[in-house]
């Protein structure tokens, strides 16, 4: 069989990292204040899938990427007017409502749910990528879950690379502690990765990229079906990231320099 | 930094598209412009109402491209009578915008100086003993005077208090969602495409770059994109607007003198504040008689608070920043400020030449609309509600033409665009209000009473003729009362060999009191960009704040671009020339008009990256 790959990207997106986020309760659980004010952007976590798998589809023609994003509609339209400049792909949106906690097996089965209505979408050469982890609010496990979903048994969490080997078989590393990687080879498709930081930069954001996606993007997002969250969770408590800011602008220090201090200042605080 | 840094003119390969109808800024007037033309695209049935001409079978290609990251990054003080606004959403409560509420109070507030260290001609001074001395009779509480009525050129009645950014925020969403156009935020654009006295287009910026401009790893050429019209709305300090400008100069008598900074905090009050949604303050008199200062009260507890810092204001130490939080602890505010909490930081650049700032409003190929189109009406200090105006009077415009199938020519655009502003109520009170500002530059006394007059007679008596710019006054004539010559070589050398700004020091001098930082509202300069505004720069894009000449910079004493600064992204560099961080510029373009060269010794061209914040 050739290699071309299907390869599924589960994105989310979150408040802008260097925004302030602050926990509310609502009626229907636990939210964000003023979630659908912040500026947003796709999970960087996410992002860093999205750009290993164009990548990875630029280089065996015929492969497509599709990315499946639950957000609000009108907040998905607004990140993808970034996003679609950087990279080619078929955009599913699902529309949910604005929240800050969302329980990971909601989202597992609403994600897992439309994967599976994807038309063409060939099973046997599905890759299904997706963020290790969340900039804001992951769980952690919402890959896992959308993988066990949807029956692939072959699952690698924190991966850093993705090599397709000459008879077909994947490499993949997978970040193991003090700073090493786990080396694994599975045969192929289908198969879920969960991304850590990947090794491409964001891609470029280029004009024509942009106007090609957004014939498809802006219909795909005027009939995104509307999907519910919250099915019998009980929420005892949440907490956002923490940021504690102490800021001071210092340029051309040495990089022992730059850990002593920093080290000094987690010390401290 | 470099002094060479090459354009993007430098000869390269670059990719090409045609579209029909090209724009650069997106914020009220490119609002205004493509609401109105995307409604106007599609037949009732959903198919396109006219074919492009550069992609025979495809519907109209419009296509805008917006400099920030995002649609909704925009800064403004908003607020506004909203009439053209109003006008293009017939029925829709303007009020289901984020941070939008109708204005239901609005006062005109004139502050003392309850520290003592205001810059107070001797008037001011002898004004403001004299309001004290009759305090129970005028009203005085918290070192402050609500004066009973506020002028009816200054009011917004029936009007909306907005945040810009979350305005353009849904508006883009109105706009993108007919699918008949296309919005592109994080593109820079770095200049019009200018051929045979004809703008055809826009180049999109170079990517790839290093700092100083050389190509780097990943170099991409910024695109050429062609178009039949270019809308150009990139404001006041857009490097495609001044492109054209010093292409094709502007109208006899016209020119772009007079300038402000505008700088704001949102601020989450405290549950008690006291302030009530659709609440208005102006403010006069403090920090200084020439900065003029707002408060509008968001609904959820929020409030704008922001300064103008206007280029009249002749001191060589004006530094926004401090001056705003000076401003917010003036007891009549602070009583309402006091425990709030920072959400959003921001500043921008405004064109206060109004009427006499107006560029050619239309050309071969192109049309300005806008606040880099002279709009902002300078009497009722509105711009957003005018911007907006000017951007649907050009769409109509382009329905017209378009189905009559006549070219974007000069001659078509100003029987049809121009002629629909000349005839609309924007030009009629713009000029009204054009020389409602001429006794500012004698002062901020003359410049009140010629508002006053203008004012309240309809533009029909002004104070004297339009004078001659002057420039910021020295350091020595401005502080020679106050700190003697010596003292203030030995503050400039000390702050020089720091590499740090002049207007800290200075104010300390003057007796302005430290600021009380509680690391909630009241927060350092550097930690504004991040907790006021996440300010980031994109790698790969060259430097876009150029020192041209340095000999030119080594010279210059003041060095108003560092003390102006409102990111604290210029500072005193090496040799005496400035220094340029990219990471911390809000991309307001303050050097631009705070340069002291005669020329323009600073090249402010297209950037990518600012501010992140929706709020402001």
């Amino acid at each position: 069989m050739s290699n071309v790959y299907h390869i599924v990207v589960c994105a989310g997106i979150v408040p802008d990292p260097l925004q302030t986020l602050e926990p509310i309760t609502t009626p229907t659980g636990p939210a964000l204040k003023n979630e659908m004010m912040l500026p947003a952007v796709l999970d960087p976590w996410s992002g860093h899938a999205l750009y290993e798998a164009t990548n990875l589809a630029a280089h065996f023609p015929g492969s497509k990427v599709w990315l499946v994003s639950a957000a609000p509609k009108a907040k998905l339209q607004q990140v993808m007017m970034n996003v679609a400049q950087k990279a080619s792909f078929e955009l599913i949106p699902i529309d949910v409502p604005a929240n800050g906690f969302a329980d990971a097996h909601s989202v597992a089965k609403i994600l897992g749910e439309a994967i599976q209505t994807i038309a063409g979408l060939d099973r046997s050469r599905l890759l299904l990528f997706g963020g290790w982890e969340s900039a804001s609010r992951g769980a952690g496990v919402t890959m896992q879950l959308v993988g066990e979903r949807l029956g692939i048994r072959d699952q690698f969490q924190g991966v850093d690379q993705l090599t397709v080997q000459n008879d077909g078989s994947l490499e993949i590393l997978e970040r193991i502690e003090g700073g090493r990687h786990l080396v694994s080879t599975c045969q192929g498709p289908p198969a879920l990765l969960g991304w850590a930081t990947g090794n491409l930069p964001e891609p470029k954001n280029n004009p024509q990229v942009g106007m090609a996606n957004m014939r498809a993007i802006m219909p795909a997002l005027q009939k995104a079906k509307p999907a519910s969250l919250f099915q019998n969770v009980r929420y005892v408590s949440v907490t956002p990231p923490k940021q504690q800011r102490q800021t001071r602008v210092v340029k051309d220090r040495s990089v022992d320099e730059i850990a002593a201090e920093l080290a000094e200042w987690i010390v401290q605080s | 930094m470099s002094a060479s840094a090459p354009t993007s003119s430098t000869a390269v390969e670059r990719q090409q598209m045609s579209v029909d109808i090209a724009g650069v800024g997106f914020g009220p007037a490119m609002g205004g412009f493509l609401t109105t033309l995307s409604r106007k695209l599609l037949n009732d049935d959903g198919t396109p109402r006219f074919e492009s001409a550069v992609s025979p079978g495809l519907p109209l290609q419009v296509i805008c491209y917006e400099r920030a990251d995002g649609l909704g990054f925009g800064v403004s003080g908003a607020v506004t009578r909203a009439r053209g606004i109003r006008a293009s959403f017939p029925g829709i409560d303007l009020s289901q915008i984020p941070m939008a509420v109708p204005v239901s109070r609005e006062k005109l507030v004139y502050l003392l100086d309850p520290i003592g260290s205001s810059r107070r001609s001797l008037v001011f001074r002898a004004k403001d003993r004299l309001i004290r001395g009759f305090g129970s009779i005028v009203g005085l509480r918290d070192h402050a005077v609500e004066l009973p009525f506020t002028p009816k050129f200054m009011r917004k009645d029936d009007g909306m208090i907005f945040s810009l950014g979350q305005f353009n925020q849904w508006v883009s969403e109105q706009v993108t969602s007919s699918g008949a156009v296309q919005l592109w935020p994080g593109m820079p654009v770095s200049e019009p495409l200018i051929e045979h006295d004809a703008v055809c287009g826009l180049r999109l910026i170079d990517q790839g770059l290093s700092v100083d401009g050389a190509p780097a790893e990943g170099f991409m050429p910024g695109m050429d994109v062609r178009a039949s019209l270019t809308v150009v709305a990139d404001g006041p300090v857009g490097a495609v607007g001044r492109k054209i400008d010093s292409t094709f100069g502007l109208p006899e008598g016209h020119e772009h003198r007079e300038w402000a900074l505008g700088m704001k905090m949102v601020v989450e009050l405290r549950e008690d504040s006291g302030l009530e949604p659709g609440t208005v303050l102006h403010t006069i008199g403090f920090p200084e008689p020439e900065i003029f200062g707002f408060l509008y009260v968001h609904p959820e507890r929020l409030a704008s608070v922001g300064i103008f810092i206007p280029s009249w204001f002749q001191n060589p130490v004006r530094t926004a920043y401090r001056y705003l939080q000076h401003f917010m602890l003036h007891p009549y505010l602070w009583r309402h400020l006091r425990g709030g909490t920072l959400r959003s930081w921001g500043a921008k650049s405004l064109q206060e030449s109004g009427r006499y700032g107006e560029p050619f409003l239309a050309g071969d190929g192109y049309a300005r609309i806008g606040e880099g189109s002279g709009s902002t009406n300078i009497l009722a200090n509105s711009g957003v509600d005018e911007a907006w105006t000017t951007g649907v009077q050009l769409a109509e415009a382009v329905i017209e033409l378009l189905e009559t199938k006549r070219p974007f020519t000069r001659e078509n655009l100003e029987q049809t665009y121009v002629r629909r502003r000349r005839e609309s109520w924007v030009d009629k009170e713009s000029r009204a209000a054009a020389d409602a500002r001429n006794g500012f530059q004698h002062g901020v006394i003359a410049g009140l009473i010629g508002t006053a007059l203008a004012g309240f007679t309809g533009g029909a008596v002004a104070l004297g003729p339009r004078s001659k710019a002057t420039a910021a006054s020295s350091l020595k004539k401005s502080y020679s009362s106050r700190i003697a010559p010596a003292e203030l070589k030995r503050l400039q050398e000390e702050c020089a060999a720091q590499g740090i700004a002049l207007h800290d020091r200075i104010m300390d001098r003057c007796g302005w009191p430290q600021i009380p930082f509680d690391g909630k509202l009241l927060i350092s300069h550097q930690d504004v960009l991040l907790m006021g505004g996440s300010v980031q720069a994109p790698p790969g894009y060259a430097n876009h704040v150029i020192f041209v000449r340095p000999e030119l910079c080594r010279e210059c004493e003041s060095k108003l671009c560092v003390e102006m600064c409102s990111g604290q992204a210029i500072t005193r560099g090496d040799d005496g020339v400035p220094a340029f961080d990219r990471e911390k510029c809000v991309y307001c373009g303050a050097c631009l008009w705070n340069c002291n060269s005669r020329e323009g010794n600073v090249d402010f061209r297209a950037g990518a990256g600012g501010l992140h914040s929706t709020l402001n």
